[in-house]
């Protein structure tokens, strides 16, 4: 789960980390309050679940409320990357002289938290591991004993940083791996960590942030899973979550129901093989699970038909430890519930199977029709939808 | 001949009085597999389907000789289990749980490469040797006894591998889920090792998916240390970046870790990759 620029900088604060005294704006009158709370130069800046606001034109300076109010309103609604702008981050303008990138991740193929920096902050950081990865100093951190002080030291020398910014630059280093630990997150990014002059003094900011919270971890965290903003996901990804289904809407027309997210995606990209030509494939990954329940199934159908995009539905069970018959009634119960007229294709295969195909045609739906393999399954749901056209 | 589990193996079974560690047990010792006990703190002393009950794992090592165990505990228990299982020297712990958190992982690994224990999982179907010993969840009745190894990812995607293998008369010297999660026990490397040492295997079936660098490692592993043919599937091929596909790890983060990498690194080194799973036995007899 992302938070916000807004949420990561106010956990950032939290452990320590000094970051601007802004606040968000819901409407342009609110930016221009915030503004002249704030006195002088202000930073408007979207907040929204995509990269890319800077170029989007997502982030203005302004010179003073007024033009706060009125970036704001421009701002506010804007698409980034079809996602609608709904709230601004208003931060105080700051005197930067030079940037820093600071980030804690997962690194996934050494299998420990990884520490970055580079004095080349600021900019897009994969653009600058393409063209200098030597800019970038990387140090893997044990999770038994955490970050040290030495560590910090190699990342600060490495960077070329200035010895009288040591002192702060290990502070914010140990609040931001301290906060990587505490919120089981999977990535915290200050990108600009930047050196600002105020009142006469040299000091290091985090003026932008980026949090990314392992959601096998929100279960112990529930003060970050109330910072879930889902004005910005599909209504059929939320249905889901709450019914414990795993679903990622996509744009194609068939409708797939499938146990096991290896075999869910297998049944994807075997819709994808045989519609591509026609401009068919999936509409939808839907992973029931182990169990697939009869209320589970049925909530997999509704989340499936709410999708106005789908014409066919495939449904492609495996019945290991799931039960085929068991499956069967679920679809059955479900027809009854979510009554649909689109096409069906079935496949139940593995334990069970014969109870459960029978179960399927003793209960004359019209709209049926079974499969074998996944591969005529498939073959069947393209079909399917080209007739429906 | 097998990697892993066995005629040999003895299971002890870690959430034994839970439901699915129950009904998993039952299949197991339906199967065939010699388990031993069951562990679950506070019912030390009771019984469940013919086995003895302990309150650790390390009292029922030292009773029953264990030297593998099955985790079927919930997610905010299962890295305790694991970490327990290491401290009671058990040789093979297979973790079926899903939704370990991450960091919970890295701390475990890091426990575990100082220790002579071997983790399989987490978030997998677990093992089975055909004919021998099912350590896990998948269904006995799926496979056969035979010359081909399967690794895989995925649980239900390997069951239809499996099955397309059988239903053509193919037969598996062992199935190794090695699970979904970015970070977990065992990696396609460890297990395509042993399939290559293993006299009985002759090839091998990997199943992979979007997500991370693995199956790139397998390719280049491949290409240098295995001379048994190998046939791979990767699932995900439509899938759309920044979003996880059911597991943990199946996430495609920036241009790493796509389908369509893997598949040409993959077919670089000379492995068959098939299209579809039932592709599969296709490719495995040419």
């Amino acid at each position: 789960m992302n938070l916000h620029e807004y949420q990561a900088k106010l956990r950032f604060a939290e452990f320590g980390i000094p970051v601007p005294r802004g606040k968000v704006a819901f409407n342009a009158n609110e930016a221009y309050e915030i503004a002249k709370e704030l006195g002088g130069v202000t930073v408007v800046k979207a907040q929204v679940h995509s990269g890319g606001r800077g170029k989007a034109g997502g982030v203005k300076v302004a010179k003073n409320p007024d033009e706060a109010r009125e970036h704001a309103s421009k701002i506010l609604g804007m698409d980034i990357k079809s996602h609608t702008v709904n709230k601004v981050l208003i931060d105080p303008g700051a005197n930067i002289k030079g940037e820093i990138y600071l980030a804690v991740t997962n690194d996934r193929a050494a299998r420990k938290p990884l520490i970055m920096a580079s004095s080349e902050g600021g900019m897009d950081i994969e653009e600058v591991n393409r063209t200098a990865p030597e800019k970038i100093i990387r140090i893997h951190i044990n999770p038994l004993i955490g970050l040290r002080s030495y560590q910090i030291t190699e990342l600060a020398s490495g960077i070329n940083l200035p010895h009288d910014l040591w002192k702060q630059f290990e502070k914010i280093a140990l609040g931001l791996y301290e906060c990587y630990a505490a919120s089981d997150a999977t990535l915290c990014e200050i990108n600009p960590l930047a050196v600002v002059e105020e009142y006469g003094q040299t000091i290091l900011k985090a003026l932008d942030g980026k949090m990314t919270i392992d959601g096998n971890g929100l279960g112990r965290h529930p003060e970050l899973e109330a910072l879930r903003d889902t004005s910005e996901e599909p209504q059929e990804e939320i249905t889901a979550r709450e019914s414990d289904l795993s679903y990622v809407k996509l744009d194609g027309q068939i409708g797939c129901m499938v146990n096991g997210a290896g075999l869910a995606m297998a049944t994807m990209d075997m819709t994808a093989h045989f519609g591509e030509q026609y401009g068919i494939g999936p509409a939808n990954f839907l992973d029931v699970g182990g169990g697939a329940d009869p209320e589970q199934v049925a909530a997999a159908l509704r989340i499936i038909l709410s999708d106005k995009n789908v014409k066919t539905i495939l449904i492609n069970i495996f019945g290991g430890i799931t039960r085929c018959d068991d499956v069967a009634r679920g679809i059955i119960t479900a027809m009854s519930e979510v009554p649909t007229q689109l096409p069906i294709i079935v496949r139940l295969i593995g334990t069970n199977q014969e109870e459960g195909l029978a179960i399927i045609n003793s209960a004359n739906l019209t709209n049926m029709t079974g499969a074998k393999t996944l591969y005529e399954a498939a073959q069947k749901a393209v079909e399917a939808v080209r007739g429906a056209k | 001949m097998a990697i892993l589990v066995d005629k040999n193996t003895k299971l002890v079974v870690q959430g034994i009085t839970g439901k699915q560690g129950r009904f998993h047990a039952q299949q197991m010792i339906e199967y065939g597999t010699n388990v031993v006990g069951g562990v679950r703190a506070g019912k030390g002393g009771e019984w469940v389907l013919g086995k003895p009950v302990f309150d650790t794992v390390k009292a029922a090592r030292e009773a029953t000789g264990a030297n593998c165990s099955i985790i079927y505990v919930p997610a905010e228990g299962a890295a305790d289990a694991v970490l327990e299982a290491i401290d009671a020297e058990i040789e093979l712990i297979v973790c079926i749980t899903e939704g370990i958190p991450i960091q919970d992982m890295m701390k475990v690994r890091a426990i575990l490469d100082t220790s002579n224990s071997r983790l399989i999982g987490a978030n997998c179907p677990g093992l089975l040797t055909p004919g021998q010993a099912k350590v896990g969840i998948m269904p006995g009745y799926i496979a056969t006894p035979g010359p081909i190894g399967v690794v895989s990812k995925s649980g239900t995607l390997t069951y239809e591998a499996v099955y397309a293998l059988t239903q053509r008369g193919i037969g598996q010297t062992t199935c190794v889920g090695i699970g979904g999660d970015p970070i977990n026990g065992t990696s396609f490397l460890d297990v395509l090792q042993m399939f290559e040492e293993d006299p009985n295997t002759e090839k091998v079936v990997l199943i992979g998916e979007i997500g991370g660098t693995d199956e790139q490692k397998a390719a280049d592993f491949i290409d240098k240390h295995m001379t048994k043919p190998v046939v791979a599937f990767i699932a995900g091929q439509r899938a759309p970046a920044g979003k996880t596909m059911g597991h943990a790890g199946a996430l495609v983060e920036g241009n790493v870790g796509t389908a369509a990498e893997k598949i040409e690194k993959l077919k670089s080194v000379g492995v068959k990759v098939a299209s579809y799973p039932e592709q599969i036995p296709d490719l495995i007899m040419q």
